[in-house]
């Protein structure tokens, strides 16, 4: 338990550095969810269900769904491949 | 020391301000072509400066964020160790809740006792939060806009008349009634054990959002409309306000009501704790909901 207390720990630790360091803002997004759900096993391992099930679904489901959202808005994500050759 | 760092960071942002417009307007010179010899002197001066300004605003950035992390770092050194028996927070009310929750609150899931009879003034605060930021969301970005010109032909694509995804059609047919199951399943047994009003409502919305995405916005609204959203939001939102109010005008003592105190597996049991967590589940549900449709159309 404690081996996997600490691998999680490390975890969150590098998840922290790289959701700042990367330069692509899809992979932050993503590394943001998983940040999420590396806390959903910490809060279970602390035995606290009740903050791992909130967290799934605020952290990991639909701050993302919003964090998604913006950059489709601001176009640094596209629908697809002709739509950014439509585009320019 | 704070004071210091105040300052520092005073100064860099007067610094940044006209550093900024240095920068543009050095962006400027740059790009074009047709300036005048003197100009472009001048744009090359003003760029060296520029960038040796942004040298300066960098580095004092850099000082500050470090002086920020070492304040923080030096405040957590002071705090109890984790988790060890004679903290601050190892007192008498944890006890107090333990021991006659039950009794009390009469649900049997302490964390849904707390967070709704012994706190609940604070979660209606919560849950007002959440419905003044939708209500912001709406007065910002809700575009009332008539049927004919909905369907503008701009070119741009409304999310609408696109084409159905068929793996995404079919994914969240199956998946969304487990989804939503599941959401009323934590919401109804949110006194029973983990799970609650808010949680639940979050994984409904979040089952709603796929709906919306996989079979467009025209078939979530023959059942979910902004009619709806007002509706539920309102009424969910002054139930909660007015039994507590109640609650609290009582003397912050138990409502009595037709529902028996908790028993572990009846869901019809812990008093008011259940219309509660059904009220915050509906407003969690429909501001999640309203988020995403109007941030993503401009109308729910």
């Amino acid at each position: 338990m404690d081996l996997l207390m600490t691998v999680l720990l490390a975890l969150l630790l590098i998840n922290a550095v790289l959701v700042v360091c990367v330069r692509n803002l899809l992979a932050a997004c993503i590394i943001f969810m998983a940040q999420s759900l590396i806390m959903v096993l910490i809060w279970i391992l602390l035995q606290a269900p009740d903050l791992a099930v909130t967290e799934a679904a605020v952290g990991t489901g639909v701050s993302s769904l919003l964090f998604f959202l913006a950059l489709k808005k601001i176009r640094a994500i596209g629908r697809g491949k002709e739509d950014a050759a439509h585009e320019g | 020391m704070k004071a210091d760092l105040d300052r520092d960071l005073v100064s860099s942002l007067d610094e940044a301000l006209p550093e900024e417009s240095h920068l543009d307007s050095g962006h400027l010179h740059r790009h074009d072509a047709g300036v005048a010899r003197q100009d472009r002197r001048l744009a090359a001066g003003e760029n060296r400066a520029a960038r040796v300004s942004l040298l300066v605003y960098r580095s004092i950035s850099v000082l500050a964020a470090l002086a920020v992390i070492l304040i923080l770092l030096w405040g957590v050194l002071d705090l109890p160790l984790f988790g060890r028996g004679n903290n601050p927070v190892e007192n008498e009310v944890s006890l107090r809740y333990l021991q006659s929750g039950l009794q009390e609150g009469g649900a049997v899931n302490l964390v849904a006792n707390m967070i709704l009879d012994y706190r609940a003034f604070d979660t209606l605060g919560e849950s007002n939060v959440l419905f003044a930021a939708c209500c912001t969301v709406i007065l910002l970005l809700r575009r009332i806009q008539d049927r004919e010109s909905a369907v503008s032909p701009l070119g741009e694509a409304s999310p609408s008349a696109l084409p159905e995804d068929p793996v995404l059609a079919l994914g969240a047919r199956v998946l969304c009634p487990v989804i939503l199951l599941f959401g009323i399943y934590i919401i109804l047994n949110g006194h029973l054990g983990p799970g609650g009003g808010f949680s639940g409502g979050a994984v409904m919305g979040a089952g709603l959002i796929l709906l919306r995405n996989a079979l467009g916005t025209e078939r979530i609204g023959r059942f979910f409309s902004y009619r709806t959203f007002r509706r539920a939001v309102f009424a969910a939102l002054s139930f909660y306000a007015l039994s507590k109010a109640w609650s609290f005008y009582t003397g912050a003592n138990r409502l009595p009501s037709f529902i028996p105190a908790g028993t572990p597996g009846a869901i019809l049991s812990a008093g008011l704790i259940l219309p509660l967590n059904i009220a915050v589940g509906l407003v969690v549900c429909c501001t999640m909901y309203g988020f995403f449709a109007l941030f993503e159309k401009g109308d729910i």
